[in-house]
């Protein structure tokens, strides 16, 4: 018996998100006294594929088929319950990131599972399956119970983190027997953002709200973000004035996240908003209202004007990054 | 060209959220109901398509698992320029019994839109399942949508970006932000017609119950926020660094 993980990679590579994945799945199959098995679709480059034995993983089975860079929903779920049949497996483990989501319900039908996705730590019990995850958007956890003899489960970004056990890791080839009529869909365009940390990888996130002022106020927030090895986000209305793309709207109806360590300049910490940051681990809030609610989030702040502080601080990182 | 939207029935997104003495379910006493946000961007889009001369979108049905109380959000979407609702009369259970519910009515139709997940439970599960029952492509994370002759061009985030696709129809598009500007709020005139148009309402099928909660908490209380002044961003950093150790 096994625990089967999909580890999903882009353009060949795999995300931090993988190989949290990986450390994740190798735990839960330690606590169920299994294997770690990961399975992975298209062409990755074999040294990636190497590293997965770096988190706990034995074993991986390949389909390195170059159709699954579509990243088609429908081919991707079959190919990933073909995989879940072969190994036996009963629990299948994908990332709460955008393929993810896409493809576990899908699963979860094909394998009469049951699924329960942003899931945030480890089983509370195997008998009855008990884990938890977030619910209300980062309000409360709830604490939820599968039924089914096959469970899908989809693990919320930063909430295991990458533990490192080296294994010995050997590769399968795996066909999962698609034909081309099981890939319908076909992409035209792809636009990636190069050379910026991804918002929802990111250990450290500078956000800010419409107390920045104007877009021409961001220059400062992204060079403090460049300092720290940061991602930059925003507010909704930042969003949707135009100063900042919808790719960096965090809340209730944006991205949710997770980072270690959050900055909040000029937001006023919305129940909205709060509900798509408060899983980060230390809230920073600059503020020049000292009774706006994201204080009652934040775990350190300063009361005063962002656009001063944010010079002020670039120095002070710089200072103790030397 | 006939186009479904699912649609749920969530908290308004400022509720405070609370539960019940044994923490075993979510207390609702005092909540207002809305269109799950997602859903209401997703309606509006499939109002823009249906107004978009030669789109060939002849209507557009909302559908809902929901007792009779949620009605109120149907007439809503009715409101906001739907053609016909249905409502598949139960307590929307879990993801699978919801999907499986909607699976009954949601064949015959060319394009159907989910929200990216619900507010609630955040499940992000109801429309890749129902696509998957009901055995046709889906398409997460869209954030925009044109008709194109028999092809659908979308907009969809991958990690790191976005990327444009085209697929056949039938099809499901599981929407995000961006695939309307703004959620439609109703007119008098949309309210007023809402009231005589048509409401069907669906008996559930038989399914199991796959995955359930036994009890909810809410995040521990946080510790005061540590507050400095504008002169101490020095020492707001270093305790970044040496207190809370984050940097
Ligand atoms: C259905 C729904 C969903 C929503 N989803 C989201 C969501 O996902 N994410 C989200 O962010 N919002 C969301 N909102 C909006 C939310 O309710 C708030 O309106 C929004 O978060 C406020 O953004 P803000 O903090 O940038 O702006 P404001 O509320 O205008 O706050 C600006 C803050 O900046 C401070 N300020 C002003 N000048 C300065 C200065 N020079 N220096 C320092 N501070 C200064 C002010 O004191 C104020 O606290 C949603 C709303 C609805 C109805």
């Amino acid at each position: 018996m096994s625990v089967l993980i999909f580890v999903d990679n882009t353009e060949g590579k795999i995300k931090k998100a993988g190989f949290e994945l990986a450390s994740y799945g190798a735990a839960l199959a330690k606590q169920a006294g299994e294997n770690a098995i990961a399975v992975s679709l298209g062409k990755v480059e074999s040294d990636e594929l190497q590293k997965l034995g770096n988190y706990g993983i034995t074993k991986v089975l390949t389909a390195d088929d170059a159709r699954f860079a579509s990243l088609d929903n429908q081919a991707s779920a079959k190919a990933i319950a073909a995989a879940a049949n072969q190994t036996g497996s009963k629990i299948i483990l994908l990332a709460h990131n955008n393929f993810g989501k896409a493809i576990a319900p899908r699963l979860a039908v094909k394998l009469q599972a049951g699924l329960v996705s942003n899931v945030v730590g480890l089983p509370v019990s195997l008998d009855p399956f008990k884990v938890n995850k977030h619910v209300f958007t980062g309000k409360a956890i709830g604490h939820a119970v599968i039924h089914t003899p096959v469970k899908v489960l989809t693990l919320s970004y930063n909430s295991f983190g990458l533990v490192e056990n080296k294994v010995n890791v050997t590769f399968e080839a795996f066909d999962p027997g698609l034909t081309n009529a099981d890939f319908g869909l076909i992409i035209e365009q792809t636009q990636t953002v190069s050379g910026k940390i991804l918002l929802s990888e990111a250990e450290i996130v500078v956000a800010g709200g419409r107390g920045m002022k104007g877009p021409e106020n961001w220059s400062g927030l992204e060079e403090l973000a460049s300092v720290l090895g940061a991602a930059t986000a925003c507010s909704r209305p930042v969003s949707d004035e135009g100063w900042r793309p919808h790719s960096e709207h965090v809340g209730q109806t944006g991205k949710i996240i997770a980072p270690n360590l959050y900055f909040a300049f000029g937001i006023s910490g919305a129940i909205q908003h709060l509900g798509g940051v408060s899983g980060s681990k230390v809230i920073v809030a600059v503020n020049k209202d000292p009774e706006a609610p994201i204080f009652e989030a934040a775990d350190y702040g300063i009361v005063g004007d962002a656009l001063k502080v944010i010079p002020e601080m670039i120095a002070a990182v710089k200072e103790i990054k030397g | 060209m006939k186009i479904l939207v699912l649609i749920g029935n969530v908290p308004d997104t400022t509720t405070k959220i609370k539960f019940n003495a044994d923490k075993t379910a979510f207390d609702t006493n005092g909540v207002q109901w809305i269109i799950n946000p997602w859903d209401e961007l997703a309606l509006t889009r499939a109002m823009e398509l249906k107004e978009t001369p030669g789109s060939g979108v002849e209507s557009v049905t909302v559908a809902n698992v929901g007792k009779q109380d949620t009605e109120a959000t149907l007439r809503k979407a009715l409101a906001i320029g739907a053609d016909k609702a249905i409502r598949v009369d139960s307590e929307p259970k879990d993801a699978f019994f919801v999907a499986s519910q909607l699976a009954q009515v949601a064949k015959g139709y060319d394009l159907v839109f989910a929200g990216i997940e619900a507010s609630d439970y955040n499940g992000s599960a109801v429309g890749g399942m129902l696509a998957e029952m009901i055995g046709i492509q889906s398409v997460s994370g869209v954030s925009n949508l044109q008709i194109e002759g028999s092809k659908a061009k979308l907009v969809r985030e991958i990690e790191g970006g976005s990327q444009t696709v085209s697929l056949d129809f039938p099809l499901l598009a599981i929407v995000q932000k961006g695939i309307a500007k703004e959620p439609r709020i109703p007119a008098m005139r949309g309210i007023m017609m809402a009231r005589t148009k048509p409401l069907e309402v669906i008996t559930p099928v038989d399914t199991d119950i796959r995955v359930s909660f036994a009890s909810f908490d809410l995040p521990p209380a946080k510790a005061a926020c540590k507050k400095f002044t504008e002169d101490q961003v020095n020492q707001l950093v270093h305790a970044l660094r040496d207190e809370a150790k984050v940097l």
